[in-house]
């Protein structure tokens, strides 16, 4: 059953995109693991799967929720604004396996608004930076005005303990930095690739691109990570709609290592 | 273990207005020219010996829509509704029966879901020996649901005068009026066995292969070519999954009322069948062939269910078989699937079996050649002694 949450703030990030930040209701914490989604409810109108975009460490009893508004659920929420209630349901899924990654070089691949559910994810490795070798964060968007994140992706930049690329499929005037598609930063990079693990995130066809290339540079299969978007209903393995073969999406997923999904025709 | 009684035919009536004082009485009624499982007032509105009914009785575990929520729309009030109403489902058969065992675990396991959860608490089933298989598409003898005396709270078996009842579980228990069920005594066991063997003999086996060999075939048969043809016959009707008991997907929508105000949640069935069932937000169908779709149906019955939850989730009632209006039935798609791997495995084995070329067309034609019939049973993997 959903409980009531309250938004707390929200900031337009692009003309599609807005960021909302949620507080849960009786002083709950959603206590989530880096790549988990929420099922959020606006009522009267619908439900739908949202991954995380905050980390867990940096919660404070908040939450972020990245929205790009694209279909009935998302332009009513757009709508919203600060103190305005919706519905959450959650954390569901399978997050990063963070233990996993300790010691290695974590390279992040963003498509689009792939870098949302990244964030969660970029921000707990780098709030542990310790735990992890190098930290790479390739990010490519359609274009420098669909950039998601600017200010952070600038910061970024600046620190000296994590590499950031960026890249645009179509520049414009302005645009100083690279052209092209986000695998083409591959080559910058430098991976050693018996230690790196690839955590990929972004629009479907982008994965067996970023697959390819990852897997030709000497990525093992079991360290290309993966996260799943899947029409969802239910959040919790029964609905039937995010399934991907036998896999349920909400359940094995939404992260997914290669290795789980290579012979599944229905993953890519 | 059950215990068994017997009850006589003439009671039933007087059983049913006993029960009914209890309960929603549900049993299969002729309409039409089929018949339905619907509400029934006297014993004599049912036909027990219906050969099967158009839907299966899952309406009444798992609604085509029930309210999961209500709720003021500002967030406040967040009511879950609990459906439900004390109901007796009698004269279920067995494959219906190992239906609800699937969806007990569906709904149990993981996440459980506490409408169901509620609603099954509430339903008691009185399932009935089925004597003869009700259609030409029905392989329950196959799947093994088409005797299991000991799967319903209560199950009736007609022994002519009489049925004998095995009492499986204390719900069973409780719907037996004591005065109406008359001991089973010795005399009985002979009779019964009787019945049951003719039965046996009523059955044949329908699919080439036996019900273990399922999920294998299925998953060698993953890239067979068969499944386009299959496809390519399918209307996206979705009529194999509104009639199937086992078929589980289901839709969630929220409504508001028109004083918006207050709204609810509501459940619906869904298809799988259906072109926008994997449709994303984005626009990316991750399942937009038909062929993928029905083979995700037959992949889902067969195997996936299988894995996840211990049972298939195809119970062999025969019921998509038959509303299919293009005649795509599981009996047809199986067997053609278990011959294309068939006669593949006779070619590479056709030197040390000695098999001539009559033989082999024979088999893959789906003719019993009873010279190679161990051959046959072990799906060609091994030689015949």
């Amino acid at each position: 059953m959903p409980v009531p949450a309250r938004i707390t703030a929200v900031r337009t990030l692009t003309e599609l995109e807005k960021l909302y930040t949620i507080e849960l209701p009786y002083g709950l914490t959603l206590d989530h693991d880096p790549g988990q989604f929420v099922q959020v409810s606006l009522f009267g109108v619908g439900e739908a799967p949202i991954s995380i975009c905050s980390s867990p460490s940096r919660s404070n009893g908040l939450f972020e929720l990245c929205v790009r508004n694209v279909g009935d659920l998302t332009s009513k929420m757009h709508a919203l604004n600060v103190g305005d209630t919706l519905g959450i349901r959650g954390p569901f899924g399978r997050g990063f396996p963070m233990e996993r990654f300790r010691g290695k070089d974590v390279v992040f691949i963003a498509g689009g608004l792939g870098l949302a559910p990244l964030r969660s994810v970029i921000y707990e490795a780098i709030d542990h930076r310790e735990k992890y070798n190098r930290l790479v964060i390739l990010y490519g968007a359609r274009s420098p005005q669909e950039m998601l994140f600017r200010d952070e992706v600038n910061a970024f930049n600046w620190m000296d303990d994590v590499e950031m690329f960026s890249t645009v499929d179509r520049g414009d005037e302005k645009w100083r930095g690279h052209v092209g598609f986000v695998n083409s930063l591959l080559n910058q990079v430098h991976l050693n690739p018996h230690n790196t693990v690839a955590i990929v995130c972004g629009p479907p066809v982008m994965y067996q691109f970023i697959i390819d290339d990852l897997i030709r540079l000497g990525v093992a299969e079991h360290d290309i990570w993966l996260s799943f978007e899947r029409h969802m209903k239910c959040g919790v393995g029964k609905c039937g709609h995010c399934q991907i073969n036998h896999i349920y999406a909400c359940l094995d997923g939404p992260s997914l290592s290669y290795t789980e999904i290579k012979n599944l025709e229905e993953a890519l | 273990m059950s215990n068994l009684k017997t009850i006589p035919k003439t009671a039933l009536n007087e059983w049913v207005q006993r029960l009914r004082r209890r309960f929603r009485v549900v049993g299969p009624r002729p309409k039409n020219g089929q018949f339905v499982f619907a509400e029934i007032e006297t014993a004599v509105e049912m036909a027990l010996d219906y050969p099967t009914t158009c839907m299966p009785p899952k309406k009444y575990l798992f609604p085509p829509q029930e309210t999961l929520l209500r709720y003021h729309l500002d967030g406040s009030h967040i009511q879950a509704v609990i459906e439900t109403e004390p109901t007796v489902i009698f004269g279920i058969h067995t494959c219906d029966v190992q239906a609800t065992r699937l969806f007990d675990q569906i709904f149990s396991q993981g996440f459980a879901d506490q409408h169901y959860r509620a609603r099954r608490e509430d339903i008691y089933l009185i399932s009935i020996e089925c004597m003869a298989p009700c259609t030409e598409h029905a392989y329950c003898h196959d799947m093994g649901t088409s005797h299991l005396p000991e799967a319903a709270d209560l199950h009736l078996t007609d022994v002519g005068q009489m049925y004998v009842v095995h009492v499986n579980t204390p719900k069973g228990e409780s719907l037996l009026a004591d005065t109406l069920a008359e001991p089973f005594t010795a005399d009985w066991q002979p009779i019964y066995d009787r019945v049951i063997a003719k039965k046996m003999e009523a059955f044949e086996k329908r699919l080439d292969f036996e019900v273990t060999e399922l999920k294998e075939l299925l998953r060698d048969g993953y890239s067979s070519p068969l499944w386009q043809d299959v496809g390519d016959d399918c209307l996206v009707c979705g009529m194999c999954t509104q009639v199937c008991p086992t078929c589980v997907c289901f839709n969630m929508e929220d409504e508001a009322d028109l004083t918006q105000t207050e709204g609810q949640r509501t459940r619906t069935w869904d298809s799988c069948q259906a072109t926008t069932f994997a449709l994303v937000a984005g626009g990316h169908n991750f399942r937009e062939a038909r062929m993928a779709r029905q083979r995700h149906r037959f992949m889902r019955k067969g195997k996936y269910m299988h894995d996840a939850y211990g049972l298939l989730g195809c119970v062999g009632c025969g019921r998509c078989g038959s509303t299919c209006l293009v005649n795509i039935t599981p009996i047809k798609v199986l067997n053609a699937l278990y011959q294309e791997q068939h006669a593949e495995q006779i070619e590479s084995d056709v030197p040390e079996m000695e098999l001539s070329y009559e033989d082999v067309t024979a088999r893959s034609a789906g003719v019993a050649v009873d010279l190679h019939a161990g051959a046959c049973e072990n799906n060609g993997r091994t030689h015949p002694h």
